[in-house]
């Protein structure tokens, strides 16, 4: 890309840029906020209302709170508050050792568990500059594409609830249910797994697992038809999104926006095809983008990326590879539990994994996955103890947040809805 | 007399009382039992709509669970906010109430009208004969109108009482949804009004006996009912068009702020309407009690069995569409009323009543001919005329829009 088609790339993106009344974003503090409201006899100098959307809202997805500058039902200005779940992950992470910190990223995105585990562990495999086995890298890869399709199915039920089509939310759960209980099975719980960890996996998949994942792979592409049915087709659902919160690549782009957000624009950008990791490189898939960037296109993407994360699984299931489930270095990987009472080393060397951890090389490292949402990065600081000195995520819900001022500008509190719901949030990822 | 023309109140007025007074406790009892049962049925077929399984601890078949809320609800904390307009908060439940008891009264729930209506619909209660409905005043359909139109004030108060935002949206919206579909409501009626020839809905199910053919569905050519069904749907503010208490987004719309037996009143009037407008449905569009006798022994329970089949089509057709469709938002809404049900309505009601004036006069194939191409004509022009308004309000926004955008610079 040169430097002048740079520039035109920032002149498309001013609507976002814009300042003022005009602007899609309200800036305005809390104590602005409660002065507006606080004398209810006072007479209106114009047809605004400032309406408070959240914490606490049926369709909010947790604890995001909007304040929305409304004029009758229409949409003028928003401001999203968050902090409402913070927890303070990121800098408990210091504490942790970097064995104990997959518990702790796994309670970030509680949709996609998996993938934090895994950018966590791909961040700590690059400053331990060790290679993991082939079989780990699949079975990582097998249980992400997963993990991408129960979160995406989470979405189709809480889209669909979010526009009044309440059975889908039962829908969406039911095969949601299906996938972890596959994961309850392989990682003994059905969220915060824990599975993925610096070094490989926890354990092996257990036996029959190909039997339970073509079980899968069977039940979900009918019940996708089915959605299809309900939703994808139903004039109503079609009236609702298309053509409300679009963004173009431009916008897209100068706020940062990853994932389906970013695709719908018809800006094909998927770090399992543009920025490889694990072994994306090897199989074969469809980056979904759409063309308008309209809710109902990421709508759509996040149907096709179920189809296309089934495709991938299939692909597994045919080459996964015999061999280790986490790499053989003493120093990383507590010993099999039989070995502690046969060897003086392996006691020392479990001992001290699991009381002061290993030591990780000095160093900084990036490490990003395609999460569901979007790009999601850890970016790890060590000094050469066993825990980070500092541990950044980079949340896509987080970021994907600041477009929703400007998909909602001009829109109705209906679309807002519907837009809270396309962006697809998930709160603990954001207030980490 | 106000009660209509039931022979009951041919003879001295105090004879009628105990009958009278009979038949009014019978209705509300019955409406209240079956809106437990409503409620109940709801539940559990959209349960099974969802792979669920629904309420089963209370009673057989959890069939007591609605008895069980209301006391639950009975006995909780009745809250006022602050900022409510005291008396009009406390009044908006009943308002919404009385009308959905009262619309009730109008509906043949039985009557002995098998065969070709000879029998006039008649029963025999306490040696007195008389119809099975509470009262059949001569203005008849008018008065469920009239009912359906006061009803929104309950909806419209309680929203603004409150004394916040989201439930002053919600009665925004359902004093705006309201009166827009009431306008196609009544077209429909009149299409039917045209066809049986009087208010009365006595009448109207006289009218349409002598088997299905008969049936004001069929007669009026089903437009006016898919029109009613649709507006009545929004008129319950039921699924796909429950927009005034949209809990997505206006958490529980103009109900928000209520709790307690409140807010039990405004499910027990929301309920109940939806029985009512069904029997009104069936009374207006499926012959009301008409139906074969089958292996029954003639007389007037056949009548009431049909009835109660007919409701229950409606009452399932309703949680059906509940557990179906997306909810259209509010500008979608006004579209679907103003732009297609009324203009459909009103071409319909114009052709029918040139068939009808046809009938009359005896017209000859070159005057229905005329008939048609000028209605035609009528149709064709009107609808370019809609088209255009709406091409040159549609430009006219975009123009604003552009305007706006440009000097934003």
């Amino acid at each position: 890309m040169t430097v002048t088609e740079n520039t035109e790339v920032l002149d498309g993106a001013e609507r976002v840029k814009r300042r003022g009344d005009d602007s899609a974003v309200l800036r305005l503090s809390e104590a602005e906020a409660a002065m507006i409201g606080a004398d209810p006899d006072a007479p209106d100098e114009d047809e605004r209302v400032l309406l408070n959307m959240g914490p606490s809202h049926p369709s909010t997805h947790g604890v995001l709170r909007l304040m929305l500058e409304m004029e009758g039902e229409t949409v003028l200005r928003s401001k999203p508050v968050v902090g409402y779940l913070h927890t303070g992950m990121e800098k408990q992470a210091e504490q942790l050792t970097y064995l104990q910190g997959c518990t702790n990223v796994t309670r970030m995105d509680y949709a996609s568990p998996l993938f934090t585990e895994l950018a966590f562990s791909l961040a700590t495999e690059k400053l331990l500059g060790i290679e993991v086995p082939e079989r780990a890298v699949w079975i990582r890869m097998l249980m992400s594409e997963l993990n991408r399709m129960s979160s995406h199915l989470l979405f189709m039920a809480t889209n669909g609830m979010d526009l009044g089509a309440v059975s889908m939310m039962i829908y969406g759960w039911r095969e949601r249910e299906e996938v972890l209980r596959f994961f309850e099975k392989v990682t003994g719980l059905r969220m915060n797994h824990n599975y993925i960890r610096p070094g490989g996996v926890a354990a092996d998949l257990p036996d029959g697992w190909q039997a339970d994942v073509e079980h899968l792979l069977e039940l979900i592409p009918p019940r996708l038809e089915e959605y299809d049915i309900l939703m994808t087709g139903q004039p109503i659902w079609r009236e609702r999104l298309q053509g409300v919160g679009v963004l173009n690549a431009d916008e897209a782009l100068a706020l940062s926006a990853t994932g389906p957000i970013l695709r719908s624009t018809g800006y094909a950008w998927d770090l399992r095809r543009d920025e490889p990791y694990l072994a994306y490189p090897e199989v074969d898939f469809d980056v979904i983008v759409g063309s308008f960037g309209d809710s109902y296109d990421r709508y759509a993407i996040r149907l096709n990326e179920i189809r296309e994360s089934m495709r991938i699984v299939e692909q597994i299931l045919d080459r996964m590879p015999a061999g280790d489930y986490r790499v053989q270095d003493k120093k990383v990987t507590p010993p099999p539990r039989v070995r502690i009472d046969q060897s003086m080393e392996a006691l020392i060397h479990h001992f001290k994994i699991f009381t002061e951890g290993y030591q990780v090389p000095e160093g900084e490292a990036y490490a990003a996955v395609e999460s569901p949402r979007g790009e999601l990065g850890i970016y790890m600081v060590s000094d050469g103890s066993s825990t980070p000195y500092r541990m950044h995520v980079r949340g896509p819900s987080y970021i994907n947040l600041q477009t929703m001022p400007h998909l909602m500008q001009g829109g109705m509190i209906a679309d807002g809805v519907a837009i809270i719901s396309s962006v697809d949030p998930i709160m603990g990822e954001v207030d980490r | 007399m106000i009660l209509g023309q039931d022979p009951l109140y041919a003879g001295d007025i105090w004879d009628a009382l105990p009958v009278t007074l009979l038949k009014a406790v019978a209705a509300f009892v019955f409406l209240l039992v079956s809106v437990m049962l409503n409620i109940w049925f709801l539940r559990k077929v959209i349960s099974d709509f969802q792979n669920r399984i629904g309420p089963n601890i209370a009673g057989p078949w959890g069939i007591l669970q609605t008895l069980a809320d209301g006391i639950k609800l009975f006995f909780k904390e009745d809250l006022i906010p602050d900022n409510a307009d005291r008396f009009t908060f406390k009044l908006a439940p009943y308002l919404s109430l009385v009308p959905a008891f009262l619309t009730f009264a109008i509906v043949p729930v039985g009557g002995d009208f098998n065969g070709d209506g000879s029998r006039d619909g008649l029963v025999t209660i306490l040696g007195k004969p008389t119809f099975l409905q509470v009262a059949d005043p001569p203005i008849g359909i008018l008065f469920f109108l009239a009912m359906s139109s006061l009803a929104i004030y309950g909806v419209m108060l309680a929203g603004w009482s409150s004394g916040s935002k989201y439930p002053l949206l919600g009665s925004v919206r359902a004093s705006a949804q309201m009166v827009s579909y009431e306008a196609a409501l009544g077209l429909a009626v009149a299409a039917v009004v045209l066809q049986s020839g009087s208010l009365s809905t006595h009448d109207m199910v006289l009218s349409q006996s002598g088997g299905l053919a008969n049936w004001a569905i069929v007669t009026t050519g089903v437009v006016p009912f898919v029109v009613f069904f649709i507006a009545g749907t929004a008129e319950l503010n039921h699924p796909p068009f429950d927009l005034v208490e949209a809990e997505q987004e206006l958490v529980g719309g103009f109900h928000t702020e209520y709790s307690s037996i409140r807010f039990a009143l405004f499910f027990l009037a929301e309920f109940m309407n939806q029985i009512t407008i069904s029997a009104i449905v069936v009374t207006m569009f499926l012959g009301g009690p008409h139906g074969p006798s089958l292996f029954l022994p003639d007389g007037w329970w056949v009548g009431t069995i049909w009835f109660f089949l007919k409701l229950s089509f409606f009452l399932f057709a309703f949680v059906w569409i509940r557990a179906t469709l997306p909810r259209f938002r509010y500008d979608q809404l006004m579209d679907l009323g103003w732009k297609f049900l009324i203009p459909l309505s009103l071409f319909w009601l114009i052709l029918l009543a040139g068939l009808r004036i046809g009938d009359g006069n005896d017209w000859g194939l070159g005057n229905y001919a005329a008939w048609f191409i000028g209605w035609f004509a009528g149709v064709a022009l009107l609808s370019g005329l809609l088209a255009m308004a709406m091409n040159t309000a549609r430009s006219e926004r975009l123009a604003e829009a552009a305007e706006k955008e440009a000097s934003r610079g």
